[in-house]
């Protein structure tokens, strides 16, 4: 049972189609995290809402817990989650989600524009919800905290990727960190590129199954939060997310690395 | 935040005729990046190798590539634009920059994905082969070429066929440096005479029939020492182009100097031969040539017309006058076509530099509003939409000025060129890049566009004594360097006056130093003191033409004259009374010269 549903985890990302019969099938939880006021003009039939800032104000696990509940998802529940915003905010819910012990959380392979775009259905009404019960089990495997990158400093094989842009990148991160940012990692209408695609993209990085790779971006862990998805689903079993990110490394006054002596910002036309 | 990569293709758009790209290339590419990093390949062969691809080396580091597009005769359409604006979203910094020699520039790019890049441009047939190395590079091609009121014919199906004959030709693979093709429409629109091969399209009346041909310029370029290009006899024909294009690449690769990388290119060959001697040996390796060629080696020249679509005619039903500012951006950035009822309407970038959701929102537009459905790519640093209906200039306008690309100024002195400078280049010594965009700034503030005096001077500026802005060219040119007081540096460049590369092609003349901080305030006194001088009718250019003639009749008879007033501007005031003056433009700390290995020369 343990081993199928690990199986599950890795595909991360649900097509369209599938979506749709199990929302007609009534077998998944779908969460829609863009703001309330996105929420109420229309979402995806059944969707419930969650919107990042809502979940963002504070992340501990006992609260996340209680929303959870309250959306009704306990430990068996299948959940979808989508956002319209290239997957960034639907990927750092659906990381929560995982975080607290659930396993079967996957993301919409694209955006709520491009759903609305192909003329799918949707709807205005929120769903009557009853609150379930989700157990707590963390999954202390997938997080990494400051102090434990600092650790990691000394290990090899540990991946340390900044999702930032690439000026963000030069001007100042956390040293060692490579840069793949999040750009990169989607493809036309999809939030993420095919498998393929992404695993020759990393194979060039020499970026492989052995190392443990964790992932962070600006601040609250969207960006990274997406890549982490990106890295899973070629199958790579060690990703951990900083969520807290570089806005966190910053305030704390760790080391920081920058590239010296160009001034590459003002090859930029903003 | 941007989603263009979420974006739709745009529908019914023209698509290019021709596939410049092999996908191919992007796996070997990758595989070699792999081999180098491990070790397996030395440094030398690994650059050679990477160059040859078009990928250049970045400032300072050797994780960072600089991925050089090609666009041959300064074609681009429109998915090709949003081609790019994805992969400089994906892989550089979000911006991508215009050169002068009519390719795309993608810096800060990791070498790891560089041949990422190469499968992104192969999927729109855009390459970036031999755009770097010792190869033929990007074929030019006037951006007015087929619309030019004073053109004998369009030269665009010429540059095309000369970009595929050479690109990947074995004959052009290890020349003893690179080589340039700059195909124009006119004398007036110029770039021929400083080059390695320029060409001028021309007719002439033969056994009674008009017969195409060319004036082709040879041993011209700009560089640490400039030359002004020879040209080769009266009166090329059309068919002895191909013969006359591998002769002359043929001494080059024979006799070109492969030893001294400072002067290995060809306009060091000529000036050592002496004109003569290279003239007549292009003479008889032509009639060899052409003598041996197989009938099967010709340029593919396909003269098939553009199709002209329909204008959009959009009407504009507010009733509202033209948007603010659309006189001045109709003066200063259009030209009329020879085609009555349409034309070409350039771009304002800062040097060169367009992000990408302007890219791709320009694809957009190009689809909208060029008739031909495509964009031509120019010699400054710029692109223009030709064949725009004149009825849809206003709404055109109004597009530009929603998406940032509105600014007035294009076709004037107001638009200066600045190489990448310090922010990108090994050899760099100043930010040139920066001080183009501080001067654009300024004098588009100051309304500087609209003055006809100034409008066909240019200004044009490198951060190093190699010319990559050009700055040999303008009528106000600028090279950077390190000036020093005591311990002290700072920014400064070396000021060039009356250099042209129309039909009276001359290099500036040195006038003085001016430091970085000092340029606008220079450039305003030369602008004062001409406004002081001028004759009815008269320009800067003519002005500043007479005086590095010396047939200026004025108090300012002389550069010399010019000299002494300008010397002014390069006392350096303490550090404690001015301490900007000793960084340069983008960086706030203490100006010093670094440099790294020039990559020109690999």
């Amino acid at each position: 049972m343990r081993s199928l549903s690990q199986e599950k985890t890795i595909k991360t990302t649900t097509d369209i189609d599938s979506l749709r019969s199990e929302i007609r099938d009534k077998s998944v939880r779908v969460i829609d995290v863009r703001r309330e006021e996105d929420y109420k003009q229309n979402h995806i039939p059944t969707a419930v809402n969650l919107p990042l800032a809502n979940l963002l104000s504070d992340d501990s696990p006992e609260r996340v817990l209680k929303i959870f509940n309250s959306l009704g998802i306990d430990d068996e529940t299948r959940v979808v989650v989508y956002d319209d915003t290239f997957g960034a905010l639907a990927s750092r819910v659906a990381w929560t989600l995982e975080y607290i012990g659930h396993s079967d959380v996957s993301l919409l392979e694209t955006t709520y524009s491009r759903w609305k775009s192909l003329g799918l259905e949707s709807e205005t009404v929120s769903p009557e919800v009853q609150s379930k019960q989700h157990s707590l089990h963390l999954k202390s495997e997938i997080l990494a905290t400051s102090d434990y990158l600092e650790q990691s400093k000394e290990k090899k094989d540990v991946v340390l990727i900044d999702n930032r842009e690439r000026l963000n990148y030069l001007e100042q991160h956390i040293p060692g960190a490579i840069s793949l940012p999040y750009r990169t990692l989607a493809k036309n209408d999809k939030i993420l590129r095919p498998k393929e695609d992404m695993k020759r993209l990393l194979d060039n990085r020499g970026i492989s199954g052995d190392s443990e790779i964790i992932t962070y971006c600006g601040s609250v862990g969207t960006l990274s939060g997406l890549a982490y998805y990106a890295l899973k689903s070629v199958g790579l079993p060690n990703v951990k997310l900083y969520v807290r990110s570089f806005k966190e490394w910053k305030n704390l006054k760790k080391p920081l690395e920058k590239q010296e002596d160009a001034n590459y910002w003002d090859l930029s036309a903003e | 935040m941007t989603v263009s990569d979420l974006k739709q293709p745009h529908s019914n758009s023209v698509k290019p005729t021709i596939n410049w790209a092999r996908i191919e290339e992007a796996d070997d590419f990758a595989k070699t990046v792999k081999l180098y990093r491990q070790g397996k390949y030395d440094d030398d062969s690994f650059r050679r190798y990477r160059l040859q691809h078009g990928a250049y080396g970045t400032r300072m580091t050797s994780d960072y590539a600089m991925v050089r597009i090609k666009l041959p005769a300064g074609e681009i359409y429109p998915h090709q634009l949003e081609k790019i604006a994805q992969l400089s979203e994906q892989f550089s910094i979000g911006s991508a920059h215009f050169s002068t020699r009519e390719n795309i520039q993608l810096h800060w790019v990791i070498l790891e994905d560089v041949s990422e890049i190469f499968r992104g441009l192969a999927e729109v047939g855009l390459t970036s082969r031999e755009a770097c190395g010792n190869s033929v590079r990007n074929v030019m091609c006037s951006p007015l070429s087929g619309v030019c009121p004073g053109e004998e014919f369009d030269a665009t199906p010429y540059a095309l066929a000369t970009a595929k004959f050479f690109l990947r030709n074995p004959m052009a693979q290890s020349l003893p440096r690179k080589f340039k093709f700059n195909f124009t429409c006119c004398e007036k629109h110029g770039m021929v005479r400083m080059v390695d091969v320029g060409l001028i399209p021309q007719t002439k009346e033969i056994n009674g029939t008009r017969q195409k041909g060319f004036k082709i310029f040879l041993g011209g370029g700009l560089g640490n020492r400039s030359f002004v290009g020879h040209q080769l006899e009266e009166f090329t024909p059309e068919e002895d182009l191909i013969y006359t294009s591998i002769a002359v690449l043929r001494i080059f690769d024979r006799l070109g100097d492969r030893k001294n990388l400072a002067r290995n290119r060809m306009r060091y060959l000529v000036n050592d031969m002496g004109w003569d001697a290279f003239q007549n040996l292009v003479f008889k390796e032509r009639a060899l040539v052409r003598a041996t060629q197989s009938v099967v080696t010709q340029l593919d020249v396909d003269c098939t017309p553009s199709e002209i679509r329909k204008p959009i005619r959009v009407t504009d039903e507010s009733g509202n006058p033209n948007p603010d500012g659309y006189a001045r951006w109709l003066k200063t950035n259009t030209e009329k076509q020879k085609q009555p009822g349409y034309r070409s309407a350039f771009i304002t970038l800062e040097a060169g530099d367009i992000t990408a959701n302007q890219l791709s929102a320009l694809g957009e537009i190009v689809g909208d509003y060029s008739s031909e459905g495509k964009a031509r790519v120019g010699f400054n640093q710029n692109i223009a939409l030709r064949y725009v209906s004149e009825y849809d200039l206003p709404r055109l306008y109004s597009r530009l000025l929603e998406v940032g690309l509105a600014k007035s100024g294009s076709l004037t002195m107001t638009a200066p060129i600045g190489c990448s400078g310090t922010t990108s280049c090994n050899l760099a010594l100043t930010n040139s890049h920066r001080l183009a965009k501080e001067i654009q700034r300024k004098f588009l503030e100051l309304r500087l566009d609209e003055d006809d005096d100034l409008r066909d001077s240019t200004i044009k500026i490198s951060g190093c004594p190699n010319s990559c802005g050009q700055h040999g060219i303008a009528t106000i040119g600028f090279f950077g360097g390190g000036g020093r007081v005591g311990k002290e540096m700072y920014p400064n460049y070396q000021m060039l006056l009356g250099g042209r590369s129309d039909g009276e092609t001359m290099l500036g003349l040195t006038c003085t130093r001016i430091p970085a901080k000092r340029v606008i305030p220079a450039i305003l006194k030369i602008i004062e003191l001409f406004k002081k001088h001028k004759k009815p009718n008269d320009t800067l250019k003519e002005w500043i033409h007479r005086i590095v003639n010396e047939k200026e009749d004025s108090e300012i008879k002389s550069i010399l004259d010019l000299r002494k007033i300008m010397d002014q501007f390069a006392i350096p005031p303490t550090k404690e009374d001015e301490p900007d003056f000793y960084s340069d433009y983008g960086s706030d700390t203490s100006y010093h010269t670094k440099t790294g290995k020039g990559e020109c020369a690999a």
